[in-house]
């Protein structure tokens, strides 16, 4: 299963590019607000499919011209790894929105505790910020998580043997489209439901201090 | 170190020693100049009250003693200890040290207006968080003593509620079990009531009542006059950023010397 471990490594890097970037965002100085303003708005903007191509051809392209420049062999870039690498980078860019807009949610006076009680911002982060954005985080960062196993399909286009890409051979030299197509949706189905019943419990655990809403929204 | 340099300054065993010191101390936000050379002191075992009208600058002055606010200049000394200050390159200051800075907050008791717990820990998560992550006591320890003040503050019962599924009252009391975790030297105190319901009120009240009683050294900034006069041991005036006029609570209350304060608690009454 491809498909899985490149959206599992995507939306692991990109929420480490994510929250460093909403760090970043919110108490980086001028130049780094600056440089991952230009960061997300240049990958929300452009289509990922022409992002992947860039990314994958180019930037393979670019490491082995750096390599050679360097007088190292020119390396081939393990397609796993570039395909994981080039849905981090995509992910990184929203999920940096998600939780920057989740920390900016936290009572700032929870934060202000924390640091007249002299917690060094290392440990701020560990102890309250995280945990406390994790509730408004949540369902952004699991809109993410979804899309990036359906982004693994993207990666076709690169040659790249995932769910789709396997599908379409498949399917064509059986002639049988109908039933494989039909099957990979019911994979992509299955994953979706096992990751919001994951997903269900993940976001009990991290709203467990706050009430229930109450009246179910009557 | 810091009791030797009292010592000599003092020149007498018998006064106790400054707990907290500031000196002409300024604070501007942008154009606004909230305090303009202010200067107090608490002694160990005294509880200082700052009274004053909004914007007096009561509760920045509170906030600078921790630098949670940067003053703009001016000295601050916590158990004899300056805080190392650096200009910020805007015309203002930063502590020099955050090392410094974490060390002696983590001495300091603050309770906050809106009781600012943290809502992903339950109460007694919230008591141990700074014993165990930034002072390193051990967990038992910790849990051990954040039971006894939860007793104290009468939660017990309540240790393993998450903030949210308390009354106001219960969460500032819990909160004042948060601060005294720390063995605070001083306990600071920013509107502890001003958030709650009047019939919330009391209940707080007691617990800092009985607080003063046992000797804490408490600075305390308050709108609740009748209990500023019972607890007090020094009232300060603000007006306008700056000391107005100061003494102990029967003569602030009693006698009055300055206009605005004269015209003040008859605004309260």
């Amino acid at each position: 299963m491809n498909s899985v471990v490149i959206a599992v490594g995507a939306f692991g890097f990109g929420l480490a590019i994510g929250t460093g970037g909403a760090y970043g965002k919110l108490y980086g100085g001028p130049i780094v607000r600056d440089l991952l303003e230009v960061y997300t708005t240049i990958v929300r903007a452009v289509p990922e499919l022409v992002l992947i191509l860039l990314l994958y051809f180019a930037g393979t392209d670019l490491i082995n011209r750096v390599l050679e420049a360097l007088g190292y062999a020119r390396i081939d870039v393990n397609g796993l790894v570039a395909g994981i690498w080039v849905l981090a980078f995509v992910q990184g860019a929203y999920s940096t929105e998600v939780i920057r807009g989740a920390i900016l949610a936290i009572p700032q006076g929870q934060i202000e505790a924390a640091r007249a009680y002299g917690m060094s911002p290392g440990l701020l982060m560990r102890r309250i910020t995280v945990p406390a954005m994790l509730p408004f985080a949540i369902p952004g960062l699991a809109n993410l998580w979804l899309i990036a196993t359906k982004d693994t399909a993207l990666l076709a286009i690169v040659g790249f043997s995932e769910l789709t890409q396997e599908t379409r051979t498949a399917a064509g030299q059986t002639k049988a489209y109908f039933t494989f197509f039909m099957a990979a949706g019911a994979l992509y189905l299955l994953l979706t439901l096992f990751s919001n019943v994951i997903i269900a419990q993940v976001e009990r655990w991290a709203r467990r201090g706050m009430p229930r809403i109450a009246g179910g929204g009557q | 170190m810091s009791n030797a340099g009292e010592e000599s300054l003092s020149g007498a065993a018998d006064v106790a020693a400054e707990a907290i010191h500031v000196e002409n101390l300024h604070k501007k936000f942008g154009q606004l100049h909230v305090l303009k050379g202010v200067s107090m002191s608490a002694r160990d075992g005294e509880v200082v009250a700052i009274i004053g009208g909004s914007g007096s600058g009561k509760s920045t002055l509170l906030r600078c003693i921790n630098c949670l606010e940067n003053p703009t200049s001016g000295l601050i000394r916590v158990n004899g200890e300056e805080i190392r200050l650096k200009p910020d390159g805007h015309g203002g200051s930063v502590p020099a040290d955050r090392r410094q800075i974490e060390r002696i907050r983590s001495r300091l008791g603050m309770v906050f207006q809106s009781f600012n717990l943290w809502s992903h820990m339950t109460l007694l998560e919230n008591v141990i968080e700074v014993p165990v992550h930034v002072l390193g006591i051990k967990r038992d320890e910790a849990v051990a003593n954040a039971e006894k003040l939860l007793e104290r503050v009468g939660l017990a019962e309540k240790r393993d509620v998450y903030p949210a599924f308390l009354s106001g009252g219960q969460q500032q009391r819990g909160a004042i079990a948060r601060a005294l975790a720390v063995q605070p030297r001083v306990m600071l105190f920013d509107e502890p009531t001003s958030a709650l319901d009047p019939e919330l009120v009391g209940e707080v009240l007691k617990v800092i009542a009985d607080l003063a009683r046992e000797g804490r050294t408490m600075v305390l900034v308050t709108h609740e006059m009748k209990f500023a006069r019972q607890v007090a041991s020094h009232v300060i005036y603000l007006y306008n950023g700056l000391v107005e006029e100061e003494g102990p609570p029967e003569q602030i209350f009693g006698d009055p010397k300055s206009e605005k304060l004269k015209q003040f608690i008859r605004n309260i009454h």
